[in-house]
């Protein structure tokens, strides 16, 4: 091997990757990877990050709860408080009308701490730079003019990367009346072009590097949908899906019920896609789980974290926990929380160390999925 | 010290001892995996292998699951630079990502759009040094993809297998595949996983342990290794069984209960 070898280091930047312009809806990660905020800040961090652009969530529906909406709905928020291009493709007459039940942003925890000094608070958010206030007097004025991205407030939390969303106050119309929303209705679709063409458009639309697109698909396999006995015709879409969310730095939602699905397709389906999550309903009133788990009146449902995207390594994320219940804090805010296993009443004989505190739990046939 | 560690996985397929001639020559190597544990480890270590600077393979490498930069990324961290393999046409990629057969304008039938993809193979061979001839890998990630290439008839792939087959016999090119074995297992007729089986002289499964996921054991590798002794001697298969843990730069193997 004594050909003339040329200066060619193994090192070389990597800059085809464009990393984009570090707007306040990305976040850089390891291996080359940009993320995007799942509009659940626990959900970002159970993920290491969020969802890497470039890659395809998919979410298995739990037919007797809609969990999964609860996932679309911040998901949809949070791109467009990003001011981040959403399609949102659904089974309805009216995809449109389902953007007016997106959650709106909370105020920022900070500002709850400044609520008894009106007129600090509104200098503080003036100046867009938080500090603590027994601080602010040694802060010259040049200091007071820094854009700190960082800790910054901001009244509608466009500057964080990740929001908490209030499910009770209604994301403001002057969101959804931006330029790069768009809404599909794919009921009537006979076939998956018109689909097909609209993700094709859109991610064709802007240009790579400056901001990242999010698709939002409902209930893909859904029976109203004329094409949902088109088994291969659906995994052919998911591909291009992939490829097309791939090459234009976007992320893709897809939820479907996997009842609907053959086995074999559903696990095709499974093997589509980067991060795989499951939703699952909680029964009312099971005393079983009520004695096994603490906090179980307040859980709404169970969130399964099946996958974790591997673009870029071959190192599997082994998550302590991969089982967390869904929780409403305060009625407002979805939280994620570990399970934790209720202290055991020793009278009732059961055994005390059976199972560790998360995803290993004795009910398994409860809890099995 | 950390040659040894992955040493367990090229013991079983022949890799420890020699590069030269490339042990996998003629043989079409399986692998199998599952949702909870990926075999594409597998893949990259082969190509790896294929791709040491100590021989004169090429590996032609046939993408249906992910771009260039990916495995780019994750082979630069394994020690092997990739571009720089392409550059020396020790490397040839082909990105397969956006076939679609049947195509919409093109109107490439699912038959002609593996026949055009044999073809390309074909010639690429071919066009190698005589040399390198003789030492041909082609890699295919994964086969579960190249069914929805074709929209379902998996016959169209078997075929295009049967095709790669002969060139093992004539050039004694090495096979390399992997699938989704739970895929098939959960069909009613898992017909396309059987014959893979049938057709596979190394057959490489990656499970997860029986006792669920673990931050320091990722699975468990099952390789069925065919012998190739045919005639008076008796035809032993030999299976080894081991446990892996995954990382960036290498793949640990060892022996349930060998790790602290």
């Amino acid at each position: 091997m004594a050909a003339a070898k040329t200066r060619a280091s193994s090192f070389s930047r990597n800059l085809s990757a464009a990393a984009p312009s570090q707007g306040p809806g990305l976040k850089c990660g390891p291996n080359g990877l940009v993320f995007l905020s799942s509009g659940i800040p626990d959900l970002d961090k159970i993920l290491g990050g969020g969802f890497p652009l470039g890659s395809l969530v998919m979410v298995m529906e739990d037919a007797e709860a809609p969990h999964h909406m609860l996932l679309l709905r911040n998901f949809m928020a949070q791109g467009l408080v990003h001011n981040q291009p959403l399609l949102y493709a659904s089974p309805a007459r009216d995809p449109r009308g389902f953007l007016g039940t997106l959650p709106s942003p909370a105020a920022s925890k900070d500002n709850k701490s400044y609520e008894t000094d009106p007129d600090q608070s509104k200098n503080l958010q003036e100046k867009g730079l938080r500090i603590a206030w027994q601080y602010k007097k040694y802060f010259g004025e040049n200091q007071l003019n820094f854009d700190g991205q960082k800790g910054s407030l901001s009244l509608d939390g466009k500057h964080e990367y990740s929001n908490e969303f209030d499910l009770r106050k209604p994301l403001d119309r002057h969101f959804l009346n931006r330029q790069h929303v768009d809404c599909v209705s794919i009921q009537d679709s006979p076939d998956l072009s018109v689909l097909r063409d609209r993700c094709s458009t859109f991610s064709s639309q802007f240009p790579r590097v400056s901001c990242a697109g999010r698709i939002a698909i409902q209930s893909f396999c859904a029976p109203q949908c004329a094409y949902s006995n088109m088994e291969w015709d659906m995994l052919s879409f998911i591909r291009s899906l992939k490829s097309m969310v791939r090459s234009s730095n976007s992320v893709a939602i897809i939820t479907f019920p996997p009842s609907l699905l053959s086995p074999s397709f559903c696990k095709r389906w499974q093997h589509m896609a980067d991060t795989l999550l499951s939703v699952k309903a909680i029964p009312d009133e099971d005393k079983d789980l009520a004695q096994l788990l603490t906090g179980y009146q307040e859980m709404v449902g169970f969130l399964n974290v099946h996958k974790v995207a591997r673009i870029n390594t071959q190192v599997p994320v082994i998550l302590e926990a991969t089982t967390f219940s869904i929780k409403l804090q305060k009625r407002r805010y979805l939280v994620l929380e570990c399970l934790n296993q209720a202290p055991v009443d020793g009278s009732s004989g059961t055994s005390y160390g059976t199972s560790g505190s998360c995803s290993g739990s004795s009910k398994a046939g409860n809890l099995d999925f | 010290m950390n040659q040894r560690s992955s040493n367990l996985l090229d013991e079983a397929l022949g890799l420890d001892q020699t590069i030269e001639p490339w042990p996998l020559r003629g043989r079409a190597v399986v692998i199998e995996d599952r949702v909870e544990t990926s075999g594409s480890f597998v893949l990259h270590h082969l190509l790896k292998r294929s791709l040491s600077p100590n021989s004169s393979n090429v590996s032609i490498f046939i993408a249906f699951a992910q771009p260039f930069s990916h495995y780019d990324r994750i082979l630069r961290k394994l020690g092997c630079n990739l571009v720089l393999q392409r550059d020396n046409s020790r490397f040839f990629f082909f990105d397969m990502l956006m076939l679609q057969c049947p195509g919409g304008h093109e109107g490439i039938t699912p038959e002609g759009g593996l026949i055009a993809l044999y073809g390309k193979i074909h010639k690429t061979i071919l066009a190698l040094p005589e040399v390198s001839r003789k030492n041909v890998s082609i890699i295919i990630d994964d086969l579960s993809l190249m069914e929805v290439a074709v929209n379902g008839s998996s016959d169209y792939v078997l075929d295009f297998l049967h095709y790669c087959r002969t060139l093992t016999s004539e050039f004694d090119c090495s096979l390399i595949t992997l699938n989704h074995e739970d895929i098939y297992s959960s069909a009613d007729r898992p017909t396309f996983l059987l014959q893979m089986e049938y057709l596979a002289d190394i057959l490489i499964k990656a499970e997860p342990l029986a006792t669920g996921l673990a931050t320091d054991v990722h699975g468990q590798l099952t390789v069925l290794s065919k012998s190739m002794n045919y005639g008076q001697e008796s035809s032993r298969n030999n299976t080894s069984n081991f446990h892996f843990k995954v990382k960036e730069n290498i793949v640990e193997c060892f022996y349930p209960g060998s790790r602290g």
